[in-house]
């Protein structure tokens, strides 16, 4: 077995359930500011759980990109390109959302805020489904030829599997950003995020749990079965952590599961990095598809060293950000009047840049 | 049009929207990170105001590259799989590298900084931001560095036709990087300088027609003061001229610097990149002159029909080799040259398409070379001129009162971008017919090289190409409105927009109206 590349496969397996963990929840969060918030200061509570932290998540999905591309050109050139327009959408989400996070309070206007609050939350929906429907086709298939391009025209990429991995991280973000709510805020949002975690805990891991099972039955490895077992163990504890309060306990074993069942998908298609569904020959798999060694020994010093300093102080940003917040801390928003002279207001109206 | 046509297109429409906001990021991020070092340092007012005013006009900016960044770590898998495919080895790794030493710590770092006002102790907060600002230099540093393996190959030998690196460090100080580099921190610090001289002069020539401040017999400002207007104090005089003189300041070093860079880039450029010098000066024939004009067809790219009109003798020769007698190869020269090393034709593989077995064009579109050349030095040179005049008028304290001497200045806002624009398009479309350009000089590995028409995604349509052009180009282009109408309401705003405890009327409420009842904690300092 080559050491490196599978280092590597590990690497980015990890990367990408770090991602999940820690964007799930902002986006899930960004979801539920149409569906979950009752009222302005709600929507503001909601968006201010995780306004100083959601940037530093996304820089996960690039940076799991970013070290696929370095490590496994060729899985990264196949798997980007065949899945264009979903991607194209997931970018367009990711931009408008980005975007309205730090625009959205800058203008003291309903029409303004609602626009924003769209953009968030449909942002945030239109990129878990198209994040999940990407991972999901890379432990399934795509149909690629000989030389990794896929081929059936640009929605040959649209399958059941597809539709599950979408559904599955949607469903995962939203109930992680439940319990986030539960772990972050004070007051009726956290007594009512907590019940929404009690009432739809086995709802929002189904579609995740559905596809780690199919991944495990195509496989065939024993150890699969072991993952799933205590995957199922651990949301029990969520539920259980849930119903006696105690948010945190519940927060990190839904974490849990989400490492048990992306464990149970990526080492149930190892070696396989991209299977192709017209003939196994062509699959890309952690040999075929690899950088160099030197490419990848210079990458592994390079995450040896990145990878515990970013835990380190994303952790410590955490920490900072850890005290409840409810939506009496949140600030009046304000507006301004333009710093023109008030009596000269034609004049004013002429001097715009 | 061809998919590998729509594709160029797009990389080159989302590449320099996106360096719209970089440039104005990494230069206003690290002159903010300076204004509150000085206010830490001396606890004068003034540089409170200038930082919060300033870092609000930086986030309204960082955000939209931040963005439209995740773009263009996708659109090489996306729509250049070919290219990604051969170039991963060694182009990957700087790329991750990117992600992992410098975005992390630039979005988690503003992020703290952001919402760290008064619960962070002011040492840590402002190390924040600077260890945010570093994250932004660096990030530019190891994009520098695949680009410059794209101009400049090193580092690599060829294994099964790939090209694999073998000498990281080759890779990681190639000359061509170290010179870019300097030369794009240069780059932006002359947009950093123009923003903060342009908007100054704006504020500083409102207080004159709102009859703030006046003039003595002797032309020097007797600062006044309203009570009714917020953001109209005497201090905010201060603020303004003092941004107004650091901006000018700023933007006339980085201009020296991004003369002496660009002068060290270019010397580079006529050694690994001959064709794409001669084609900057739309320079047929060899010889030693520069051309300060020449007009016919430039595009007719066969040289036949261009007319130097105004050339200063020796000043190529100087610009390549510092002296003024070598001669300069021209492309008439070394197009048979480049034939001769690289093929007539391009060669007979699938991967091309319809182009397979086609004559190979190797000059590169001249319009484009020889205008974006002068575009980016004229530009450039303009704001430093600018900046030394503006200087020069404001040694009294204020600014002069016509109106249009003040549209100037935030016009002249815009001159570094566009040369800074101009620069990327001449030193990407220079580089055609390749993606990756071999080196026919002894410094680079000559046979690396990679032609753009086999780099794009095999897989992909033209009409996928179509759509995501459309849909990035729309949303771009309606996002752009929507931040520049944001920096304008700001900017008008003046502090009082990004600090809102002095906005209030006289006699009004104070920010902290609404007390939390209930445990008591403070109201955060910030909150979107």
């Amino acid at each position: 077995m080559d050491f490196l590349p599978t280092l590597w496969f590990i690497l980015i397996a990890v990367l990408w359930t770090g991602y999940l963990f820690l964007e799930g929840f902002d986006l899930g969060v960004g979801m539920l500011m149409k569906v979950f918030a009752r009222d302005e200061k709600e929507r503001r509570l909601l968006l201010n759980t995780v306004g100083p932290v959601w940037d530093g998540n996304e820089v996960w999905l690039i940076t799991a990109g970013g070290a696929t591309f370095a490590a496994f050109p060729f899985w990264y050139a196949s798997l980007f390109s065949s899945l264009y327009i979903p991607l194209v959408f997931v970018l367009l989400a990711l931009i408008f959302r980005a975007v309205a996070f730090e625009y959205r309070g800058k203008v003291h206007h309903d029409t303004w805020r609602r626009v924003w609050d769209w953009a968030i939350g449909i942002g945030s929906l239109v990129a878990a489904f198209g994040i999940g429907a990407m991972l999901a086709l890379t432990t399934t298939g795509l149909p690629l030829d000989a030389n990794g391009d896929r081929v059936g025209g640009p929605f040959a990429w649209f399958t059941w599997y597809a539709v599950l991995g979408g559904m599955a991280v949607v469903a995962f973000c939203l109930l992680q950003a439940a319990a986030f709510l539960a772990l972050k805020t004070d007051g009726d949002v956290r007594l009512r995020a907590r019940r929404l975690v009690g009432r739809w805990l086995a709802v929002g891991l189904l579609p995740l749990a559905v596809w780690a099972i199919a991944v495990a039955v195509s496989n065939g490895k024993w150890f699969s079965w072991v993952l799933l077992a205590v995957a199922v163990a651990a949301a029990a504890v969520a539920w259980a952590a849930n119903l006696r309060g105690r948010e945190g306990l519940s927060f990190l074993a839904l974490g849990a599961f989400l490492l048990l069942g992306s464990s149970t998908i990526f080492s149930g298609v190892f070696p396989v990095v991209l299977p192709s569904t017209l003939n196994p020959a062509w699959n890309l798999t952690i040999a075929n598809a690899s950088s160099s060694p030197y490419t990848l020994g210079l990458m592994s010093i390079v995450a040896a060293v990145g990878v515990p300093l970013v835990l380190a102080y994303q952790a410590w940003t955490y920490w900072i950000f850890r005290k409840r917040i409810s939506t009496a801390h949140l600030p009046e928003p304000h507006d301004f009047a333009p710093a023109v002279g008030r009596g000269d207001a034609a004049a004013a109206a002429a001097g715009g840049s | 049009m061809e998919a590998l046509d729509i594709a160029r297109w797009q990389f080159g429409i989302v590449t320099v929207y996106h360096f719209l906001m970089v440039p104005l990021t990494i230069g206003l991020g690290l002159l903010v990170a300076v204004l509150q070092t000085v206010w830490h340092r001396t606890g004068r007012e003034e540089y409170l105001r200038a930082t919060k005013f300033w870092g609000k006009l930086f986030l309204i900016n960082f955000i939209m590259g931040v963005a439209t960044g995740i773009v263009q770590e996708f659109q090489f898998g996306m729509a250049w799989s070919q290219y990604s495919r051969f170039v991963g080895d060694v182009f990957g790794a700087p790329l991750a590298m990117e992600s992992l030493l410098a975005f992390f710590v630039e979005s988690t770092f503003l992020g703290l900084w952001i919402f760290g006002w008064k619960k962070l102790a002011a040492k840590v907060h402002l190390a924040c931001l600077w260890i945010a600002v570093c994250g932004s230099v660096v990030s530019a540093y190891f994009i520098l560095v695949a680009n410059s393996w794209m101009q400049h190959p090193v580092g690599v030998k060829m294994v099964d036709g790939y090209p694999h690196m073998v000498d990281a460090w080759a890779v990681f100080t190639n000359n061509t990087a170290l010179v870019a580099f300097f030369h794009t921190i240069t780059g932006a610090l002359a947009v950093a300088g123009a923003f903060l001289l342009g908007i100054s002069w704006y504020h500083l020539w409102r207080r004159r027609h709102d009859g703030i401040d006046t003039v003595d017999a002797a032309g020097r400002v007797v600062v006044g003061e309203s009570d009714t207007i917020p953001g109209r104090s005497k201090l905010d005089h201060s603020v303004w001229i003092k941004s107004l003189r650091i901006g000018a300041v700023v933007a006339m070093i980085a201009f020296a610097g991004s003369a002496v860079s660009g002068d060290m880039s270019g010397k580079l450029m006529f050694e690994q990149q001959p064709m794409k010098m001669a084609a900057a000066e739309a320079a047929c024939h060899d010889g030693t002159s520069f051309s300060v004009l020449s007009i016919g067809d430039l595009s007719s790219r066969d040289c036949s029909k261009v007319v130097a009109v105004m050339e200063i003798p020796g000043l190529l020769s100087f610009l390549a080799h510092n002296d003024f007698t070598t001669d300069i190869k021209g492309v008439n020269t070394l197009v048979p040259e480049y034939q001769a090393k690289y093929g007539t034709n391009v060669p007979d593989n699938p991967i091309y398409g319809d182009r397979a077995g086609q004559p190979i064009n190797y000059v590169p579109v001249m319009p484009v070379t020889y205008w974006g050349f002068r575009m980016m030095i004229g530009f450039g040179g303009l704001a430093a001129l600018a900046s030394a005049v503006a200087l020069f008028a404001t040694r009294k304290g204020t600014v002069p009162r016509p109106k249009w001497i003040m549209r100037l200045a935030l016009l002249g806002i815009l001159a570094p971008f566009g040369a800074n624009a101009a620069g990327w398009i001449f030193t990407e479309m220079g580089r055609q017919p390749f993606v990756v350009a071999p080196n026919p000089s002894m410094s680079g590995i000559d046979q690396v090289f990679m032609f753009t028409a086999a780099a794009v995604s095999p897989g992909v349509s033209a009409g996928e190409m179509i759509f995501s052009l459309a849909a990035l180009a729309s949303v771009y282009a309606v996002l752009l409105v929507v931040e520049v109408v944001l920096l304008a309401k700001y900017i008008r705003g003046g502090v009082p927009s990004a600090m809102p405890e002095l906005g209030h009327a006289p006699g009004g409420e104070g920010d902290r109206g609404d007390a939390p009842d209930g445990d008591g904690d403070d109201v955060l300092a910030f909150a979107y």
